[in-house]
Formats: C-alpha cells, sequence, structure tokens
C-alpha cells in the first residue's frame, strides 16, 4: 500500500515541527504579517496548525464554506492572489527548512492552491 | 439569540454577548474579576446546553465534563441554563501576616493561610476581600522556604482592591484566598535550558518565585531576569536580587529604566527591549513574561520571532480591573 502525503510528511509530529516555522516566517513576512496579526498568538497558532494538516493532506474537516467565512474579513483589509502566493511561498520554505523533498512540497503547494478561490472569495 | 435560564428566570441574550454581561446587564450578580478567561472567578455550570469550547479552555477535564465554564468567555450558541454552583472553588481563610511598603507603589503582603495550601512558585490566587470583591495575584513565595503566601500589590490609579490594600488592610486582618492556579511556573525537566525572564512593575512577583523556585531546584543553565519599570523608584527587590546573582554565577539581573535616562547602575531601555537586544537569539531557550498586557503582548511576539518556540514562551499579562 502507498503512503498518503500525510503519512509521507511524518504527521501530527511533522505538522507540529512545522507551524512553529511556518508561523514565525509569516509574521515576519512584511507583504503578508498584517492578516495575521491577533491578539491571543496561540489560538493564531492553532489556527496555523489546522491550515497545515490540511494542505499536509491529513484530517480535517475544512469545507468550501468555513474558508470562505474565515477569511472574508481578511479579504475587506485586501487579501488578494499576491498574498496566497506568499503563504505558499512560506509553506515551502518551510518545508525545505524540514528536509522535504520537492515532489512532496508541490503536493502540498498543489492542495493549498485548491482552496485559493475560496479563500478569496471568488 | 440564544436564551440564558439562571434560578428560574429566562434573559435574552444579545449578539456577541458573554454569560457574564448577559447576566449582570440584566441585574443578576455573578462573581467575576479579569472578565478575560484567566482568574475562573466567574464559573458557573451549564445544567443544559453545552458552552462552546473557548468557555472551557484552562479548566479541569473533570470540571469541563461536567459542564462547568467561565462565563466572561462563554458567547451562547445555543439556549442554556445556568448554575452558580462551582463547589470546587473553595476559599481559604488567610491572615495578614506583614504588609510593608517596598517601593513608592508596591506593597508587600504576606498572608498565613488557616491551612496548608499547595502550590508552585509563579501560580496566582484569587483574594476575595469580606464584601465579595475579588482580584488575582501571582504568589512570589517558595513554599519549602517559604512559610507565608508573598504577594506584591501594585496601586493602580482606580484599582478598589490594590487601594484598599494599600491604604487599609494592616496586620491581623483576614481575607479569602483561593487554591492556587495557573501555568506560569518552573518545571525542572530541562536544568541546562537557557531561562530568559521578563517582567515590568509587580510582574515581579511571580518571576521572582520562580528563580529562586529554580535555583532551588538546581537549574544548571544560565537564567536572566530583565525587570523594568519607568522610573527607578518603581523597581523593588533591588538588592535582594542583587544578592541573589552574587552567590549564584548562572543567575543574571538587570534592572530597566525606561523613562529616565541616563541613572547609574540600571540599563535605560524597556525590559523587554534590553533582553531582546542582548540575547537576540532565542532557539532553545525558555521565556517568562510578567506584567503590564502590552509589553507581554509585544514582547511574546518578539521573543517568537527570535527564535523561542511557542510552547517555551510563558506569558502573564496582568489585566487591571476594568
Amino acid at each position: 500500500m502507498t503512503k498518503s502525503l500525510y503519512e509521507t510528511l511524518g504527521g501530527e509530529a511533522a505538522v507540529n515541527a512545522a507551524v512553529d516555522i511556518f508561523y514565525r516566517k509569516v509574521l515576519a513576512d512584511q507583504r503578508i504579517n498584517r492578516f495575521f496579526e491577533s491578539v491571543d498568538m496561540d489560538r493564531q497558532a492553532s489556527k496555523q496548525k489546522a491550515f497545515l494538516t490540511m494542505v499536509f493532506g491529513g484530517p480535517n474537516n475544512y469545507t468550501g464554506k468555513d474558508m470562505r467565512t474565515g477569511h472574508a474579513h481578511l479579504v475587506k483589509m485586501g487579501l488578494n492572489d499576491s498574498h496566497v502566493d506568499a503563504v505558499i511561498e512560506n509553506l515551502g520554505s518551510t518545508l525545505k527548512e524540514l528536509g522535504v523533498k520537492d515532489a512532496e512540497i508541490a503536493k502540498v503547494a498543489a492542495i493549498a492552491n485548491s482552496v485559493r478561490n475560496d479563500v478569496l472569495s471568488r | 439569540m440564544p436564551r440564558l435560564t439562571f434560578a428560574a428566570q429566562v434573559y435574552e441574550s444579545r449578539e456577541n454577548e458573554s454569560v457574564l454581561e448577559c447576566l449582570t446587564r440584566q441585574g443578576v450578580t455573578v462573581p467575576h474579576s479579569c472578565k478575560s478567561g484567566v482568574c475562573q472567578s466567574c464559573m458557573m455550570r451549564a445544567v443544559r446546553g453545552a458552552p462552546p469550547a473557548e468557555a472551557q479552555k484552562g479548566l479541569r477535564e473533570s470540571q469541563q465534563e461536567q459542564g462547568y465554564f467561565l462565563a466572561c468567555s462563554c458567547v451562547p450558541q445555543v439556549d442554556m441554563e445556568v448554575t452558580l454552583d462551582a463547589p470546587e472553588l473553595f476559599l481559604v481563610p488567610a491572615t495578614v501576616q506583614s504588609l510593608v511598603s517596598i517601593s513608592s507603589k508596591i506593597a508587600r503582603v504576606r498572608l498565613r493561610a488557616t491551612q496548608p495550601i499547595e502550590y508552585r512558585p509563579g501560580q496566582f490566587v484569587n483574594v476575595r476581600r469580606n464584601d465579595g470583591l475579588i482580584r488575582s495575584y501571582s504568589l512570589a513565595s517558595v513554599p519549602q522556604q517559604d512559610n507565608y503566601l508573598e504577594l506584591h500589590v501594585q496601586r493602580s490609579p482606580h484599582g478598589q482592591m490594590s487601594s484598599w490594600i494599600h491604604d487599609q488592610l494592616k496586620e491581623g486582618d483576614t481575607v479569602q484566598v483561593s487554591t492556587p492556579r495557573g501555568e506560569c511556573y518552573y518545571r525542572p525537566n530541562a536544568l541546562d535550558q537557557p531561562l530568559l525572564f521578563v517582567g515590568t512593575g509587580s510582574g515581579l512577583a511571580p518571576l521572582y518565585g520562580m528563580i529562586r523556585d529554580a535555583l532551588r531546584l538546581g537549574h544548571r543553565g544560565p537564567l536572566w531576569l530583565f525587570h523594568g519599570s519607568r522610573k527607578r523608584e518603581g523597581l523593588y527587590l533591588v538588592n535582594e536580587l542583587r544578592e541573589l546573582a552574587d552567590t549564584h554565577s548562572n543567575f543574571n539581573y538587570v534592572s530597566c529604566v525606561s523613562g529616565e535616562p541616563g541613572v547609574d547602575g540600571y540599563v535605560s531601555a524597556r525590559a523587554d527591549a534590553a533582553a531582546l537586544q542582548q540575547h537576540p537569539d532565542l532557539k532553545s531557550w525558555r521565556v517568562f513574561l510578567c506584567g503590564h498586557p502590552d509589553m507581554v503582548k509585544t514582547a511574546k511576539r518578539n521573543v517568537y520571532l527570535a527564535g523561542a518556540a511557542l510552547r517555551d514562551i510563558q506569558a502573564d499579562a496582568f489585566l487591571s480591573a476594568h
């Protein structure tokens, strides 16, 4: 049996390792950090964890509707394709840092891209 | 909008209104203090209708299963019937053993509880005045070394409890204290890990307790304390901390004054800025932040960006009453 992408990446342990690096990159990224400012960093980090679990192909309950309602206020703040690109770029460099192969990174990016239209309310 | 039933009365809630806001708006008295989901003095129980997970954050699993929740953090999603029976929130009478002004704004209060209280230095207790007013204070004492509970009470301009403690409370008086709570304490699971403590004002109280606890438990890694205040008179325990630094080679103490330039022996910067300037790379460090909410918020972000893992950042914002 072939392993799922989530298993190949290392499951929940991999998500936990990635979330600290990914969220730090995003917060330090002047292009997008204003969308990630939150009163409660721990809550923000747990959202990042849910996001990473999804793009790693892991178990999640996201629906297109959740994606729309969850990001509607950010779209009002001006969230657009360039910001989604920046997030995916940070995602890629996070995985590279963790030693993930390019082929897997591309699969993760593809999953992230599959929700782009929902995130941008299109 | 969901409806709340309390003591056989029905209360209509408004959009985004917490159970606490809804009930107090309509004249029901619910004990409360921080309104931020921290002090747990507004704990209620849902008899019918599940509270959202958000409202049970920080409660023990057994309490969550029994339907306990924090009224201040509970925006009801469904109709709920709620009660105020919180049998696990028990209070112990405590007598004021001493009360000393140790700086222009800080009173050091030492309490003797009428029965033994187990705690870790850095945790907090709720102090309840006889009329029901409640405020949370962190513990600066170390149970293995001190036979009292030590609190540092900073006078805040319109603080009902802090003014009362500073102006009226005296030796021999009695208050009630709750079971100690909170996650801000030293864990002896990584004795070589470098530790950074940043505090402003009476945020020193839990840090002072934790630092002494860590040294007592044989922490070997470096410990750095940056204590800050706008003015020098806002700093306290300066001699005690310098002495502690003299007797423990791995403990370093930096006192910071942000509102007065060039004071001898003090760094003129905010405590969090001074800490980051001296330690720009915090990868693998454990960080404790206590005091003014703005400092805690900014510093939490900055120490995280400097490499500290989120799980290694312990933040305790001292909220004043509103």
